[in-house]
């Protein structure tokens, strides 16, 4: 069983590789039942889009 | 702010046999049509290149030099494209690939035994987060963001966002940012940086973090006496 600390890690790590079957399945298993890490996820690939929002409103030379 | 770039653009043009303005001869229209030829064209170029080299590299005299490179390859490399945002797309790359040899050549980020004040104030910060099992404290534990992409749209967010990025240590900031902004693989940055895999994770973990919760405290669920 993760620990909410473990599932952060991993959710971070999801960004940049492809979790395997037993990390996918360990995880998916937590976040069903932590509400918590379910909104980490959520917030950690806001960061994602923000970042990418931001080097193109830079690149179109939007202020 | 230098005017080098201006003169290096019109040493350029002049190279090209297209000096129109002194009206001294006719340049032939397939030079006289490159956007890189106007001068309100590159204006608007350098800004935003400077915005994105500044960005990475956290250091104004540096970010001129780089984005300085960039355009004198560009204005010597110049080749056909089909409209002004593709060749501003080509442009960006080559400042890209310059940024990602400078960090390359700068050489190692600290390793994970030997973290700075800051770095080692972060992960201090975060680890509070959690109770002695691992599991989320009580008043730490992430709260809904509710409609965040309506953030992005708001001017005042890229304020803070900006903000909590420059609040990131130095090296943690450079990892975050050659993953996110110069969007390389993480296999990538480790050899651009002599770094393992695993440190490579948990720098950009312990970045992710602290954006998340400096985010969080000054955007998404201010205190009331904020101002």
């Amino acid at each position: 069983m993760l620990s909410c600390r473990q599932a952060t890690r991993l959710l971070s790590e999801a960004q940049d590789r492809k979790l395997g079957l037993s990390e996918k399945l360990s995880l998916e298993l937590h976040l069903a039942m932590c509400k918590g890490c379910t909104n980490y996820r959520a917030q950690v690939s806001f960061l994602r889009d923000a970042c990418r929002r931001y080097v193109a409103d830079v690149r179109e030379g939007r202020e | 702010m230098g005017e080098r770039w201006v003169v290096l653009a019109r040493i350029s043009r002049y190279n090209a046999g297209a000096l129109n303005h002194a009206g001294s001869h006719e340049a032939p229209m397939s030079q006289d049509s490159s956007p890189l030829m106007e001068d309100d064209f590159l204006v608007a170029l350098r800004r935003d290149l400077l915005k994105f080299a500044r960005l990475q590299l956290r250091n104004d005299a540096l970010a001129e030099d780089m984005v300085q490179e960039a355009l004198a390859a560009a204005l010597v490399g110049e080749r056909s494209f089909a409209g002004r945002a593709a060749l501003k797309t080509w442009i960006f790359a080559i400042l890209r690939n310059k940024i990602v040899d400078h960090f390359r050549a700068s050489g190692r980020v600290t390793n994970v035994s030997a973290l700075s004040p800051e770095e080692a104030g972060l992960d201090q910060a975060f680890e509070a987060l959690f109770k002695a099992n691992e599991h989320w404290a009580r008043d730490a534990r992430p709260a809904p963001w509710g409609d965040p992409e309506e953030a992005l749209i708001q001017q005042r967010f890229w304020v803070v966002f900006d903000a909590c990025l420059n609040h990131l240590p130095a090296s943690t900031a450079r990892v975050f940012m050659m993953r996110e902004f110069l969007e390389l693989e993480t296999a990538e940055i480790c050899q651009a940086l002599e770094i393992t895999a695993g440190n490579c994770n948990v720098i950009l973990h312990r970045a992710r973090n602290g954006l998340r919760r400096c985010l969080d405290k000054n955007w998404f669920s201010p205190e009331p006496s904020r101002c």
